[in-house]
């Protein structure tokens, strides 16, 4: 009857090998040095963490939170009326604003952030329209900002909040709406005490994904910053393949992943305590 | 005045939907646009799709994103929905270890998963490729697979099961004709999103690949970052095109499903 027990082993032995291990190179490069030529030398060191402490890597650390809240925040605003709209349709109509919301999140968000290069570039589709309406005679920079980042952040990630928060939505139990409005609340009262809280779930899992997405994202910076947005996902991937100091690279990965993990845990912490409160049902 | 408001809720929810098609849109009419610069409208053509069916280096990137996709899903399926059944079926000592072992891969950065591949290759000093890439991308599907093959078999309960042991069926007999008829959309629904998940991937593609392994999307970042040709347009203008169609099928045979059989939705 134990026979089958072995099932688990290829894909036991797969993560360990691919993933497990590997992280463990990365933990254990953080702590060593880096050499004249850009090679790892293993002799441990704390410089790695102490490092980030110096005020060019906080910046860009708090740079990056600070993108990353707003973007989490705008989604929230733009995504939870339109998946609250959404809920009020009717069954066709919800399936077919639904599919709207989904094909944007499974169109590659590389084409999604280029979307908006070719909109907002000097010679694309807002300036040349603004100029030929004649309210400017220069190009705008509109591109290569930090404002830019932060259009092309919110674009790509708003999708990941609509479609948890629809979820939580449409579970919500009609019934304590009916008996909020019965009990005379009006409609902004049943909003604010009944379905609010109710669906809070939802808004934490939205804004989980789209927060730690963002914290780690460097394309989109990438395509629609230049040179000048720099936040820790574009730092990493400069250590690793430009500056080639792979150790405080390391350091930098441990740092996002641990900040990462400990957010999703206390997600899943505020979820529990949600449900032994009893108000999911 | 309940009217208004509705009628601004939705005329919100509409403004938004407008914010998420627009550039998309754009993108699409641009393919077309006959001027190079594609700053002014000079007119229809459709010579940016003809010239890129004529580029080999598109051709081949897409020819290794599709070979690249077809393993790491055949692959991470397997040994996704192995393991699926076996946490299923069977208590293991380390339980929580394992369990951790198999969700944490969803849950670190992606940037980090690249590097980390990155980095145990390069102390392997295993060379850069297609292969690389493969083992990757199979690395982080197995886990989602495992989750939505696991939702399944949750929602299977282990009656049937315990049933057709009792009526004298053999372990394999019970996983060929119970089981696996019983799981099968959810591994369907496993395979379809691990093979999405590659096709789509940048971010970890981006660290493991090698000179001659590009794949679409790589090839894509390529392109944007060397600077603005209609081509990528209409390469762009064509994967929307392949995607909508693509979730539009999902979503119809999912609606199907739903109305035929059970209540409950697979977590897409």
């Amino acid at each position: 009857m134990n026979k089958g027990r072995w099932l688990a082993l290829p894909a036991l032995g797969w993560l360990t090998a691919f993933f497990l291990i590997p992280l463990f190179f990365v933990v254990a490069i953080s702590f060593c040095q880096r050499g004249t030529y850009g090679e790892v030398l293993y002799q441990f060191t704390l410089e790695n963490y102490r490092r980030f402490f110096e005020p060019l890597y906080l910046n860009i650390l708090s740079d990056t939170v600070q993108m990353s809240v707003v973007t989490t925040i705008l989604t929230f605003l733009l995504g939870y009326p339109l998946a609250y709209r959404i809920v009020r349709m009717n069954r066709s109509w919800q399936n077919v604003w639904l599919l709207m919301v989904m094909v944007p999140f499974w169109i590659n968000f590389l084409i999604r952030s280029y979307a908006w290069v070719v909109i907002l570039r000097s010679q694309g589709l807002l300036n040349t329209f603004l100029i030929a309406s004649g309210l400017i005679d220069q190009p705008l920079n509109l591109l290569y900002n930090p404002a830019a980042v932060q259009l092309g952040m919110i674009y790509t990630h708003l999708p990941f909040m609509v479609l948890p928060v629809y979820v939580s939505l449409e579970q919500l139990d009609r019934r304590l709406l009916e008996a909020a409005y019965d009990l005379g609340g009006t409609p902004w009262q049943s909003f604010r005490q009944v379905t609010l809280p109710l669906t809070l779930p939802g808004i934490a899992a939205g804004s989980i994904l789209v927060f730690v997405s963002s914290l780690g994202m460097f394309v989109v910076p990438d395509i629609m910053g230049g040179a000048k947005s720099a936040l820790i996902g574009n730092l990493i991937q400069n250590q690793f393949l430009s500056a080639r100091d792979w150790p405080f690279g390391s350091a930098l990965s441990i740092l996002l992943t641990v900040f990462s993990l400990v957010l999703i845990y206390l997600y899943y912490r505020v979820l529990e305590s949600q449900k032994g409160k009893g108000g999911r049902h | 005045m309940k009217g208004l408001r509705h009628h601004l809720l939705f005329a919100y929810a509409l403004a938004v939907l407008a914010f998420l098609y627009i550039p998309i849109i754009v993108l699409v009419l641009y393919s077309f646009n006959e001027s190079r610069v594609n700053a002014q409208w000079t007119g229809w053509t459709v010579k940016w799709y003809l010239s890129l069916l004529d580029n080999k280096q598109v051709l081949n990137a897409l020819e290794n994103s599709l070979s690249i996709g077809v393993v790491s899903t055949i692959f991470s399926t397997v040994m996704g929905t192995s393991v699926a059944l076996a946490l299923h079926r069977y208590r293991y000592r380390w339980q929580g270890a394992i369990n951790s072992l198999i969700y944490l891969p969803i849950l670190v950065p992606e940037i980090v998963m690249g590097l980390s591949l990155l980095i145990l290759f390069s102390q392997l000093a295993f060379p850069l490729g297609k292969a690389t890439i493969i083992i990757a991308h199979i690395t982080f599907c197995v886990s989602f697979v495992v989750v939505i093959v696991s939702a399944r078999l949750e929602g299977m309960g282990k009656e049937l099961e315990e049933a057709a042991q009792d009526l004298g069926a053999s372990p394999w007999q019970t996983f060929r004709y119970v089981t696996l008829p019983l799981i099968s959309p959810g591994i369907i629904a496993g395979a379809l999103l691990a093979f999405t998940l590659s096709i789509d991937d940048f971010v970890i593609s981006f660290f493991v690949a090698g000179p001659n392994s590009t794949t679409l999307t790589l090839y894509i970042y390529g392109m944007v970052k060397r600077g603005i040709s209609p081509e990528i347009n209409a390469l762009s203008a064509m994967l929307i095109a392949i995607i909508v169609v693509l979730v539009v099928i999902v979503q119809w045979l999912q609606n199907k499903d739903r109305d035929e059989h059970s209540p409950h939705q697979m977590p897409f």
